[in-house]
């Protein structure tokens, strides 16, 4: 009876249909085909629009009614953006603060919950509650002091800017904390029979053991780099350091002159390209890491 | 049972939690809890970043309660909270019912609804804005098609709104389906099974099971979207027309704490405004909490 959920739960029109009937099933199905195609169509069209913008040449985005098609389709948008931009070092820029902070917040946030999880201290829960009230301090609240320690240590405009302030994830550390006091301590008391210090329980047990959690922690922090606009728009703001949101919204015309859309969609399909490639080769940590990014609010 | 183990006595202990706890905790304190105590400071003085730091006592906090941008950006961004919550509780609810029934190719239906989710927020607005231009835009174009000349979406304060909203629903109910969806698997068969014997059809179920068991998730819904928008910022930053009526007016609490501090170096009034946006972050969630007993039903109990 396992369907009943599912049939019971649709049609929300309110005309019931006795769901027995072979007319009833008929219908039903093609009104879900119907619903499948229109939420596909909803979701996918925009991105339909970004990729057939970028692929028209300049006179050919200013037609009307707009072509889904592009005839003819060109890269040249891409070609003049690697012109107004240095596209090879801005990718290199996102590419890299967001697998150096990736990297770094799940080591330091891995070392961290083990420290609250696995070793036992006074204080320690005292510390842990600390880590959750930072975790309720909007993000604008920290842009500005952050912005000035920026600046007042000499970082403006550098890669420990972009990438070190995120590193020290509160919502990492309760993450993986979780994660690890899932972990059955039999391993580890044989490991210490054995000789093992703390470090190699961590390293050989621990980590190994809790590769979902690492990977849903990997997940969200890549994300949350490679997309952060509200923090880098203000202390990398120099072609040399800049990423792909700040660079693709730089090219939004200035007062007077037209938006050549063309380019800033070219831009937009390299920003998302990878980040949609990586969603479809790894949905579940995604979807997992989008889930307790909800924790974090 | 972990008391076997000798590093977790006298000295060796602290040795070891230095090692794994100090990397993690100094930089916390350095750029996370230095900053929240230092914004607190800075909200009490007048700093332009030139001149050194002025107290001011509570005179910010005055400033704001004065100020008329202040006002409009939080009736902005309450104006904003109106419109998208109920569209996106409702349609992430409709999504998510949908996706939980088993057919062939709902999978990738599910893949779909997600891509805006995993997207940065400035590909969405720019893709967006673009969709919205009123000459050239696909929104237009398609309004044309039924007869109806489409309004100037972002060059207006009004419709901007509008087209900010879609295209926030369009962003997150991929998102707030998926944590509907985790709370309907949590719902047992056997109630739609007795409802089924007794001749419940299926609004009746709706109502009266599915509803009434989903309303903790509501609630973690609820209470999720609340704290992100009051929090919005870069649809708001980026999509209306420079220089129009809409980008002179429309302003949320983010984006005239972003002005304050970095257009007009304010960074003393820019911080108070933060922390006010903090306070009522705080009380709303604070409020909900409270209310949750009214309509908040867990199964356990």
């Amino acid at each position: 009876m396992r369907p009943n959920n599912a049939l019971l739960a649709t049609n929300l029109s309110g005309t019931v249909q006795p769901a027995a009937s072979a007319r009833g099933q008929i219908t039903g199905r093609v009104d879900r085909l119907a619903g499948m195609a229109l939420i596909i169509g909803l979701m996918v069209l925009p991105f339909l629009v970004m990729l057939s913008t970028s692929l028209k040449a300049q006179e050919y985005i200013l037609q009307t009614p707009p072509q889904l098609i592009p005839n003819p389709a060109t890269l040249e948008s891409y070609s003049e953006l690697a012109e107004r931009i240095d596209l090879p070092r801005t990718i290199f820029n996102s590419a890299f603060v967001a697998i150096a902070g990736t990297a770094g917040q799940i080591v330091i946030s891995a070392m961290s919950a083990y420290a609250f999880a696995r070793l036992e201290w006074p204080g320690r829960n005292i510390v842990f509650l600390l880590y959750l009230a930072t975790m309720m301090i909007p993000a604008v609240v920290l842009v500005i002091p952050q912005f000035i320690l920026v600046r007042s240590l000499g970082w403006m405009n550098s890669y420990s800017a972009l990438i070190v302030p995120g590193l020290f994830s509160a919502f990492g550390t309760f993450l993986l904390r979780q994660a690890f006091l899932a972990i059955p301590k039999d391993f580890e008391e044989a490991a210490y029979v054995d000789g093992a210090n703390p470090f190699v329980i961590f390293w050989r047990i621990i980590m190994p053991l809790s590769l979902p959690s690492l990977a849903t922690l990997g997940v969200f922090s890549f994300m949350g780099y490679w997309n952060n606009y509200l923090y880098p728009l203000f202390v990398a703001r120099k072609e040399d350091v800049m990423t792909l949101p700040i660079a693709l919204a730089t090219l939004q015309a200035g007062p007077r002159s037209l938006t050549e859309w063309n380019l800033v969609m070219a831009g937009a399909v390299i920003t998302v390209l990878p980040i949609l490639a990586a969603y479809l080769l790894a949905q579940r940590w995604f979807v997992s890491g989008a889930i307790s990014s909800g924790i974090k609010g | 049972m972990s008391q076997v183990m000798s590093w977790n006595r006298g000295i060796q202990r602290w040795k070891w939690v230095a090692v794994f706890l100090l990397p993690g905790l100094i930089g916390l304190t350095v750029f996370v809890l230095y900053p929240i105590v230092s914004s607190f400071w800075l909200a009490f003085q007048d700093w332009n970043l030139l001149q050194p730091p002025e107290f001011v006592g509570l005179s910010n906090f005055q400033e704001l309660l004065a100020d008329d941008d202040f006002w409009r950006a939080l009736g902005y961004t309450l104006t904003f909270i109106v419109l998208y919550i109920p569209c996106v509780f409702v349609l992430g609810l409709a999504l998510a019912l949908f996706l939980n029934q088993k057919f062939p190719g709902m999978l990738m239906v599910r893949a779909a609804t997600f891509l805006p989710v995993v997207a940065s927020w400035v590909v969405v607005s720019l893709i967006w804005k673009w969709i919205f231009n009123p000459s050239y835009g696909l929104v237009n174009a398609g309004l044309n098609l039924i007869g109806i000349n489409g309004p100037d979406w972002l060059f207006q304060p009004q419709t901007a709104v509008y087209a900010m909203v879609i295209t926030s629903v369009w962003k997150d109910v991929g998102y707030i389906a998926l944590l509907y969806l985790g709370g309907l698997q949590n719902i047992s068969e056997t109630y739609y099974e007795a409802a089924r014997i007794d001749g419940a059809n299926r609004w009746r179920c709706l109502r009266h099971i599915t509803i009434p068991l989903l309303t903790p998730t509501m609630f973690f819904v609820a209470i999720t979207l609340l704290i992100n928008y009051f929090q919005m910022f870069e649809q708001v930053w980026l999509m209306p027309m420079r220089d129009s009526a809409a980008d002179r007016q429309v302003e949320v609490i983010v984006t005239e704490v972003v002005k304050n501090a970095f257009s007009y170096s304010r960074m003393g009034y820019a911080s108070a405004m933060s922390w006010v946006l903090f306070v009522l972050i705080f009380i709303i969630t604070f409020v909900q909490l409270r209310l949750q007993k009214r309509w908040v039903h867990y199964e356990a109990e």
